[in-house]
């Protein structure tokens, strides 16, 4: 585009996408806790119903949706590191953009040592 | 002649900042929430059979060990109020009539405390052999039933 808008230090950048992708990772993992502590609460009062919920978080579809939240749980995580190192670290401002590509290496090849065990273990009981 | 700038030009606030806890509990709980959350993944799912393996004789077999049970409760207690505390700061920037932020407040911390309470009170008071029909459920999902019995 010619005239383009010089930009912002934020607005459309690293800065930007990797506060929306933290936001909505956590809002993800905020709703899948609270049906995660009630799945597993129903232990106590219904053993067998537990397993009959536990029965369906081995379906292939569940299975591929909790390959999804761990991934969005490793991005979190490991984007908080960098917000925690952006507040506390001298350097951390000046580093935030190179931070966050290292967040995205680094999820990728926790991903990748997660992901082919998980898939296994769900493909290889259906 | 130079400007004079009055100073102090804000005053340092003193007392209880509770906003500014809520902000360092949300690093300090995440440091420790890392630890926590990849452990439980590690243990769960990567372990063995994975996901496949986790029924009642599984969880039972966990909670046997008072290693579990504190890692457990320390994670459900830190995760949800992180949780709770990131949603409010979404109703905060998004609510935008300030009876439905604070309805919308409120009805988290409500479910954060009853999640809390109920996730203990199911940990604590679960007894995997009190009963023929999980005794039963135990040999089903196939435990070592008279040892697992004997560690609860
Ligand atoms: C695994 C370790 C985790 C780390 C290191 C972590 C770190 C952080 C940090 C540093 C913030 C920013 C707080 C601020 O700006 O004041 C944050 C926000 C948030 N976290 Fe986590 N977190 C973790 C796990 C979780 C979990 C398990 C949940 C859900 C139950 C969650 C939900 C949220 C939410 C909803 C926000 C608010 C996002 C926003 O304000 O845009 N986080 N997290």
């Amino acid at each position: 585009m010619a005239n383009r808008p010089a930009g912002t230090l934020y607005r459309g950048k690293v800065g930007m996408w990797s506060w929306v992708l933290h936001r909505i990772t956590g809002v993800a993992i905020f709703f899948f806790l609270l049906v995660h502590v009630l799945d597993t609460a129903l232990i106590r009062i219904d053993p067998a119903g537990y397993d009959a919920v536990m029965a369906t978080y081995k379906t292939w579809y569940i299975g591929l949706g909790e390959t999804g939240l761990v991934a969005a749980i490793l991005f979190h995580a490991l984007n908080g590191v960098r917000i925690i190192l952006i507040d506390f670290w001298r350097k951390g401002a000046k580093f935030q953009n190179v931070m966050f590509w290292v967040v995205i290496g680094l999820a990728i090849l926790l991903f990748a040592g997660f992901a082919p065990r998980h898939l296994i273990n769900v493909f290889s009981h259906i | 002649m130079s400007v004079i700038i009055e100073s102090p030009r804000s005053r340092k606030r003193s007392g209880f900042n509770l906003e500014k806890y809520g902000w360092m509990y949300m690093r300090l709980s995440g440091v420790l929430l890392i630890i926590l959350i990849f452990g439980h993944l590690f243990a769960n799912l990567m372990v063995g059979d994975g996901i496949h393996a986790i029924n009642f004789a599984f969880v039972a077999g966990k909670w046997a060990d008072p290693f579990w049970q504190v890692w457990d409760v320390t994670m459900l207690v830190l995760a949800l109020i992180h949780g709770t505390n990131g949603m409010r700061t979404l109703v905060n920037d998004y609510a935008e009539r300030e009876w439905i932020r604070r309805t919308l407040v409120w009805l988290l911390w409500i479910t954060c405390v009853t999640l809390i309470v109920v996730g203990i009170l199911a940990l604590t008071t679960f007894d995997p052999c009190g009963d023929q029909a999980s005794l039963d459920l135990l040999a089903k999902d196939g435990a070592n039933v008279a040892a697992l019995c004997a560690a609860h």
